[in-house]
């Protein structure tokens, strides 16, 4: 028993990380990736976002009717992403600047719609909790990974303190938006290569992975008969 | 004036592109470029929705919320008014221009949680623009979009006949891909200041 919570708790780090290995959230992983400081806030935010979300969802998932499952999801989401951003606007002045609009984007952040749809409207709260715990340190573990290497490679700085060597020789194109999708593309592949392949066949892109999937069968996605094979 | 609005138009749609140069709109842009008609019609649903979502969102903002003292009600309003007004449409379509349901209906249901159409709402009351200026920006916000998806459709046809390493199949060289579409876009930059200096 005790294994299994801690089995829910762990697999949102690494086994399945929501941006490594789910590819959700790429909006927020790709741009604010430029600062150490930046990503650890997003992370951090997303996370209490998430853990927020989940507990309510869960407890609410036996009175919310299915049919309008999805727009009660997304008030609530909203409801907690205003409550955050206000309390960043208060204690964080900077952060908050520095996130700017992706703050408020929160609300359509896959990772969050589908870990309600996916996992808190299944589960009890108590594993809810633990799952949004899991997902949003992965969240933002995989948020500072990328972080870390635009920041010391692009900017020759980490959390806005210099760093020796690096700072004199900045490839500046990695802070730019090139240099978000090389970095985040090649991280992909390290996790597909150290995993020997076995993340890309069930894991490859597609509707799967969008969270208004559900509620649009009828549409003709691109990728989508790819992720039901 | 038309200067102007080619102007605004212009740094919307190419130097502050919403895919490849703010990040909004990634799944989408993944997802749905792999096909020219698909990258197409998802393109002409989006820049139908961003307008009608601007046109709707600037006077809630300003007559009601800002009004009322309401405005930290934004991301929650915004978002209903998306989701409702996408949903309208849809079923007025449907209605009434069943060709028209036919080609764009089928993308309507995947934008409402697209980042791109909140993303513009929320910039345009954030930059503190007018309401010609607001619907102005996200005529280019939605063509640069449009653009966006229709080159990297391309780019992506010739990628696909190609056969890179295991490991960067899919996904990673996609991203890999984006990454020298967007690094093309840098081109742009000066265009726009030299035109309208």
């Amino acid at each position: 028993m005790k294994n299994s919570k801690l089995a829910i708790l762990l697999k949102g780090l690494i086994r399945e990380n929501p941006v490594l290995v789910l590819i959700l959230g790429t909006c927020p992983t790709l741009a604010v990736s430029t600062s150490v400081t930046a990503a650890i806030g997003m992370g951090l935010a997303a996370t209490a976002v998430l853990l927020c979300s989940n507990i309510a969802i869960s407890a609410l998932r036996k009175v919310i009717p299915d049919q309008v499952r999805i727009p009660c999801y997304i008030v609530l989401i909203a409801g907690f992403v205003t409550v955050v951003s206000m309390v960043m606007e208060a204690y964080t002045y900077d952060l908050f600047k520095s996130l700017g609009v992706y703050l408020s984007l929160i609300v359509v952040n896959c990772i969050i719609l589908g870990r309600a749809e996916m996992f808190a409207s299944k589960n009890t709260v108590g594993d809810s909790a633990l799952d949004a715990i899991g997902m949003g340190l992965g969240f933002t573990l995989a948020l500072v990974c990328m972080a870390t290497i635009r920041e010391v490679f692009g900017a020759g700085t980490f959390c806005g303190l210099p760093v020796p060597w690096f700072n004199e020789n900045p490839i500046s194109i990695l802070t730019m938006a090139p240099g978000g999708f090389m970095t985040y593309g090649l991280l992909i592949a390290l996790v597909n290569k150290i995993s020997n392949g076995k993340a890309i066949k069930k894991k490859d892109f597609g509707c799967a992975g969008c969270p208004s999937a559900a509620s649009c069968g009828k549409s003709t996605c691109g990728a989508k008969e790819e992720t039901n094979v | 004036m038309i200067k102007t609005i080619l102007y605004i138009v212009l740094t919307a749609a190419i130097t502050n592109n919403y895919v490849l140069v703010k990040f909004l709109g990634i799944c989408p842009f993944l997802g749905v470029s792999k096909k020219l008609d698909q990258a197409a019609g998802m393109s002409l649903a989006v820049i139908f929705v961003m307008l009608l979502a601007t046109a709707a969102t600037w006077p809630i903002y300003h007559l009601l919320l800002a009004f009322f003292h309401f405005a930290y009600m934004q991301t929650v309003v915004f978002i209903l008014v998306i989701a409702a007004l996408v949903q309208l449409v849809e079923i007025i379509l449907k209605r009434y221009m069943p060709s028209l349901h036919a080609s764009l209906g089928v993308y309507l249901p995947l934008i409402t949680t697209n980042c791109a159409v909140l993303g513009v709402t929320v910039n345009n009351i954030n930059d503190g623009l007018g309401f010609g200026a607001s619907m102005l920006t996200s005529l280019g916000c939605g063509l640069g979009f449009f653009l966006a998806m229709v080159l990297f459709c391309g780019v992506r046809s010739r990628v696909a006949e190609a056969k890179p390493a295991k490991s960067v199949e899919g996904l990673p060289i996609t991203l890999i891909s984006a990454a020298i579409v967007s690094l093309a876009f840098f081109g742009f930059a000066g265009i726009i200041g030299n035109l309208f200096g």
